[in-house]
């Protein structure tokens, strides 16, 4: 067990962040050839991780995260924005495809072990292939068998396990190889899209401990792509919210877990199942946090002289002491809060508006 | 064993669990998924049954319903739902019994929807087929039950596709209480769902049971849901129930050591980070002996060096 855990981990911000995102937008076209409407899925996205910083991306289905990821492994074209890794522009350096050297910077880690493995080959062979294709096997056959035991020693595997097809071995143990196979490139960053969702709930715990130990022994960053709040609160160092293709609020995690800001942030930690906390749930608060959430109308800031407020750029509250890191976006500034309402929404909107059905594409 | 004798309260036992051994029966071998289950729901109690995919809970599900199909077999005990013997019943009473006494929430239930027919037509079904109600006041009556699930009545006109996935989980569980049933059984009714959602159908179910007054079976994983919805909980393990108690006992105290590893699987929303463990590699158990009593009420399968195994070499095991 790590002894990082129980410090609120201050990670050095001195250097280039190892992932830094600069207002990411994507589109997506939807109906016809012919139509030019579009649904707008990610927003002016401004995301820093540094060097060796776990950061949790949380938010509801619907809105955007697995998008993010996907644009920002480039599995997807994003609209408009800059991925920077380790300061360099990614989206420039390559500008049609990632390239094998952006490929061994950042690595993803998928959500069903089993749909990402091919269940036709051995362990073996998922590590080799990555050793492989990124030159990282050495030279000689020893080498590379070293290197692969090595990195199944780091994950808690048996080496003898490398014989093993997909379908012989756990969940748990499947998505430790998915790790592995990511790992084996030596990346900088990496990306789990939900990696702990379809695990039975006793190895969840010990996915989340491994990718702790792995950014603790080997300084990797990660983005932990969850809806589940608890989760992002025990790995993360900082948590991110996403609602409706936006960041709406960020901050350390522990923090912003205890004082959520906006009514989205709050209206997801009120709704975690907490058996400490039980009978909390009211229906009159639900609603009104529902209503905030919708509508968002006026600006918990707006009276507040301390902080900037301008109609052309969405601003960022600073909440609480500026060493937290913590800031919410105003609420004023969310034009489209009806891209994530079906998420939210206890009765469908019927409005005609492309924004409901496109989104459910868009992050599908 | 001696856990169904105990009662809760004053309350009458509505479903009655004895012994219950469930196999699947292949050709070269079989599984014992159930194994020697006894538990007892009283009336309008919530009872909750605990435990990882593949440990059975599902299967006691579908055994009390009778939905069991080959290689599935029921190689021993009862199982007993108001006095009557439901193992014994015949096509024509499993028929009334079903929905009519016992009605079920399967798993992703939403999707289970016809979706060539409204809403409305689906619930009429029921009254028309079970109640021999006609077919205006089967409308009145379907319209009132969306009512009870927060949904407007004007949604009867809707096909499955134009209701949000929180909607049609609500419209099955208004089908599944249209006849009033005794036991409402809910298999993992909210795990396709987001948290927001989820959370708003819990409560509404609590509400729901406290105005009908069934008794519930709770089918869940998460623990934490868990212990807010259920009086009274049991965890299963390998097809046996290593622990059972009132939820906030199992809650707070956790004595058996695969219910710890379960609760300690969720990391909690407050306090400072503490290091959690859940279950290590290769930690399994095997033969589990019957519940003994260590507090009023709580009982939990004795466990001891012998009882666990902690064996890292022998990891097939582990895929369940």
């Amino acid at each position: 067990m790590s002894h990082s855990l129980m410090t609120p981990s201050a990670v050095s911000d001195t250097d280039t962040p190892a992932l830094e995102i600069r207002g990411l937008g994507k589109t997506f076209p939807i109906g016809g050839l012919f139509s030019r409407d579009s649904v707008r899925a990610l927003h002016g996205i401004d995301l820093t991780i540094g060097k060796g910083e776990i950061v949790a991306l949380v938010g509801e289905s619907g809105s955007g995260k697995s998008t993010l990821a996907r644009c920002v492994a480039r599995l997807e074209k994003p609209s408009s924005g800059e991925i920077l890794i380790d300061g360099v522009d990614v989206l420039k350096r390559d500008r049609f495809q990632a390239s094998r050297a952006f490929r061994a910077q950042l690595q993803m880690v998928f959500q069903d072990p089993f749909g990402s493995l091919n269940p036709a080959h051995r362990m073996d062979h998922f590590l080799r292939r990555s050793l492989a294709i990124h030159g990282r096997s050495g030279g000689t056959e020893q080498e590379t068998q070293k290197r692969l035991e090595e990195l199944m020693t780091t994950l808690g595997l048996q080496a003898d396990m490398l014989n093993s097809y997909p379908h012989e071995l756990s969940g748990g143990q499947r998505q430790r190889v998915a790790i592995a196979r990511a790992l084996a490139v030596e990346p900088q960053v990496i990306l789990a899209d939900e990696p702990t969702s379809m695990l039975d709930v006793s190895v969840r715990i010990g996915v989340l401990n491994l990718m702790r130990k792995l950014r603790d022994e080997q300084g990797i960053s990660m983005l932990y792509i969850t809806h589940d709040l608890a989760s992002a609160r025990y790995l993360a160092d900082r948590t991110a919210v996403m609602f409706a293709g936006e960041l709406v609020e960020e901050g350390e995690s522990l923090d912003l877990l205890a004082n959520p800001a906006h009514p989205y942030t709050q209206l997801l930690v009120s709704a975690v199942p907490d058996p400490s906390r039980a009978g909390s749930y009211d229906p009159v608060r639900r609603a009104e946090l529902r209503q905030a959430v919708m509508a968002s109308t006026h600006c918990a800031f707006q009276s507040d002289p301390n902080q900037a407020c301008s109609s052309e750029e969405p601003v960022r509250h600073q909440v609480g002491i500026p060493e937290s890191r913590h800031w919410v976006r105003c609420h004023l500034y969310r034009p489209w809060a009806a891209a994530g309402s079906h998420a939210l929404a206890s009765e469908p909107i019927q409005s005609g508006h492309p924004a409901s059905n496109a989104q459910e594409e868009a992050s599908a | 064993m001696t856990i169904s004798q105990v009662s809760f309260g004053s309350h009458e036992a509505v479903l009655d669990v004895k012994d219950l051994t469930v196999k699947y029966i292949g050709d070269t071998r079989s599984t014992t998924a159930v194994d020697r289950v006894s538990f007892s729901i009283g009336t309008g109690e919530v009872f909750g049954l605990a435990g990882e995919s593949g440990c059975g809970k599902s299967t006691i599900a579908n055994s009390i319903m009778r939905l069991l199909k080959d290689p599935a077999k029921i190689a021993g005990g009862s199982i007993s739902f108001g006095g009557k013997d439901v193992l014994a019943m015949s096509p024509e009473e499993l028929r009334r019994f079903r929905w009519q006494d016992v009605a079920m929430v399967f798993q992703s239930a939403m999707n289970s929807l016809n979706p060539v027919l409204t809403i409305g037509e689906q619930i009429v079904d029921i009254f028309t087929t079970r109640a021999g109600y006609s077919r205006k006041e089967s409308m009145r009556r379907a319209g009132e039950l969306l009512e009870l699930v927060r949904i407007d009545p004007a949604r009867l006109k809707s096909y499955p596709h134009q209701l949000s996935g929180g909607m049609r989980q609500r419209a099955v569980i208004a089908m599944a209480v249209a006849l009033k049933p005794s036991l409402l059984i809910l298999d993992e009714p909210t795990t396709a769902l987001d948290v927001v959602v989820q959370q708003e159908i819990m409560a509404q179910i609590k509400e729901l049971q406290r105005e009908l007054g069934f008794s519930v079976l709770f089918i869940t994983h998460d623990m934490s849901l868990m212990v807010e919805l259920s009086h009274r909980m049991a965890v299963m393990y390998g097809g046996r129930i290593v622990e059972t108690a009132k939820a906030q006992d199992v809650y707070a105290t956790p004595r058996h050591p695969y219910t710890q590893a379960l609760m300690g699987a969720f990391p909690p929303l407050t306090g400072p980070r503490v290091p959690l463990t859940g279950l290590p590699d290769g930690v399994k158990f095997r033969n589990i002996p019957d519940l003994a009593e260590v507090a009023p009420g709580h009982f939990v399968a004795p466990f001891g060096a012998d009882a666990s195994v902690t064996d890292a070499a022998n990891l097939e095991g582990a895929a369940r």
